[in-house]
């Protein structure tokens, strides 16, 4: 039975929330309105989700994020509704992406072939000016730093994502890689301690 | 620029676009390059859900960015800006706009209730290279035109005029996301970079197919002469990138221009080969009969004035027709369509008077030497 609205549920989901598995049951509409993608979330797949994000985080399983219920009802800027993109195609806002990152993941994924995260070109009052950081000064390194921080960040992000959509060969692509940039490498068990260390 | 909401140079108009009259690189086979972005500003409903004050804010937002961008046409010389607000523009002089490919056949339309206004657009003059849409499905859709194949030069350009108005805008941008645009299809780089393509051959060889195959299973799209939903008329077809996240410009540029289009290039290429040397016959009595009725018709329908010109088009190209200048065919692909020739005889024409105007004008620039 659907949690909400009783009729058959054809979607179950099993996510570990602080060591305990809760469930949802739920009919393929009210999964869709949730922002789930019409496919069982299973149990075992949830504790492998746990784990990677986990080992690359250094985290702990079942943190705010894994809490987080999928897909807001409405944009908090304009009020736009998910269902309402889903029957015209069009957000309302730039704050729609925040408000349905969730739902809007898998849509993104399907749409741009695998694409998940932008990987592009960077407004240059983000970036910095490139002409000036090609002095060297130590203006440069400041941004390069800044700019390794950013890039950390963005992949925990992906990776979080990534174990969310139980893209498994994607999640230890970007856990090695969150390694390699020296970020998340605690997370690894010490049997793996580098051959430096 | 000028005037804000007068009337734009239409003469002007149609004197330039050096994409027209210019031959470029591989212009044998691709006719043209559009590189478009698609940018949105902060703060601001997209401009579908945006309330007319809202689209009016976004309209004087991007004229006020234009006069601070300093906007350069190459070379640090400032580019002339013509500004044009399409509500106030005659149902022709939109037609036009967007026959020159200039705005996108929705900017052109406006239902009658007047909940579409206000938008805009910018176009650098004399060359018609660079024309700025203003609330289109997007705040602004920046786009590129160059004759033949030169998305390398057209990126170059549309990033620098990006970044020009940048700093005078605030643009709608998220690390994770990208430029953040109306339609999620577009978010990330919001790029398209599209070439125009003349297919004459593939297409009288039978092999047009395997091209469309190829190209969609490289997720391109593969449009008609006046973009989405438009027929493939005179041979014409517009290939483009549909996928714009987790993809550099870089990556999109290299498999547009490295990847599919050597190989159509030289596949329409060989097929022109293959119909001189071994269906010659067919292939002079397909465009000499072309010919024929572009010489002696009085009244010819938009179709059969595409097809035609693009079977002449072929038969210079493959040498058969001596007499006539490839540019010149492909000017009149543009200057044949119902806008352009209202706007040559400078009034308004029914179906009939248009059929009889356009046989009359190719008539006149086809009579060869």
């Amino acid at each position: 039975m659907c949690d909400q609205c009783g009729t058959e549920a054809t979607v179950h989901e099993v996510v570990i929330r602080g060591g305990k598995a809760v469930e949802r049951h739920l009919c393929e509409a009210c999964a869709k309105a949730q922002g789930l993608a019409p496919q069982a979330h299973l149990a075992s797949g949830s504790i492998v989700t746990q784990a990677i994000l986990a080992q690359a985080t250094g985290g702990v399983a079942g943190g705010p994020d894994s809490a987080r219920v999928a897909g807001a009802s409405a944009c908090p800027a304009c009020g736009l509704t998910f269902g309402q993109f889903r029957s015209d195609g069009v957000l309302g806002c730039p704050a729609c992406y925040e408000a349905f990152e969730r739902p809007l993941s898998s849509l993104l994924e399907r749409a741009h072939e695998g694409g998940t995260h932008h990987t592009g070109k960077v407004p240059r009052r983000l970036a910095g000016d490139r002409s000036r950081r090609a002095g060297g000064s130590a203006q440069a390194v400041a941004l390069g730093i800044e700019e390794l921080r950013r890039r950390v960040a963005s992949i925990q992000k992906q990776l979080e994502d990534a174990v969310a959509a139980e893209q498994y060969e994607r999640a230890v692509e970007l856990r090695d890689e969150l390694r390699r940039l020296g970020a998340g490498k605690e997370a690894g068990s010490a049997g793996e301690a580098g051959p430096l260390t | 620029m000028n005037d804000p909401g007068g009337p734009i140079p239409l003469d002007q108009i149609c004197r330039g676009a050096a994409w027209l009259s210019q031959r470029g690189d591989d212009s044998d086979v691709v006719v043209s390059t559009r590189v478009r972005l698609a940018r949105n500003l902060a703060g601001l409903p997209f401009a579908s859900k945006a309330n007319p004050d809202q689209r009016r804010a976004v309209v004087d937002l991007v004229r006020q960015g234009l006069d601070r961008a300093e906007l350069t046409a190459g070379r640090g010389v400032p580019a002339r800006m013509a500004w044009a607000e399409i509500n106030r523009l005659s149902t022709i002089d939109r037609t036009l706009l967007v026959e020159r490919h200039l705005i996108s056949k929705e900017h052109g339309k406006l239902p009658g209730d007047g909940s579409a206004g206000p938008r805009a657009v910018a176009i650098s003059l004399p060359d018609e290279g660079l024309s700025i849409m203003v609330n289109e499905e997007d705040h602004l859709r920046i786009q590129v035109l160059g004759g033949g194949r030169a998305l390398v030069q057209g990126w170059e350009r549309i990033d620098t005029v990006d970044d020009q108005l940048e700093a005078a805008l605030d643009y709608a941008y998220s690390s994770r996301f990208g430029y953040l645009t109306a339609c999620p299809t577009n978010v990330g780089c919001a790029v398209r970079m599209s070439v125009m393509l003349h297919l004459p051959a593939l297409r009288l060889t039978g092999e047009l197919d395997k091209v469309k195959r190829a190209a969609k299973d490289m997720t391109l799209a593969v449009r008609g002469f006046y973009g989405e939903g438009s027929e493939a008329v005179g041979d014409l077809f517009q290939i483009s990138n549909q996928t714009t996240l987790g993809k550099t410009e870089a990556d999109i540029l290299r498999e547009l221009d490295k990847q599919i289009l050597p190989e159509v290039i030289e596949y329409e290429r060989a097929s022109r080969r293959l119909l001189v040397e071994r269906r010659r016959r067919v292939l002079e009595d397909h465009v000499f009969r072309a010919l024929g009725t572009l010489r002696h018709a009085r009244l010819l329908a938009p179709e059969e004035a595409l097809s035609t010109l693009s079977m002449v088009r072929l038969g210079i190209l493959t040498g058969l027709i001596r007499d006539l200048e490839e540019p010149l065919v492909t000017q009149l692909f543009v200057l044949t369509q119902p806008a352009h020739l209202q706007k040559l005889l400078g009034q308004e024409l029914d179906q009939q008077q248009r059929r009889e105007a356009r046989a009359d004008l190719l008539r006149q620039k086809l009579s060869g030497n």
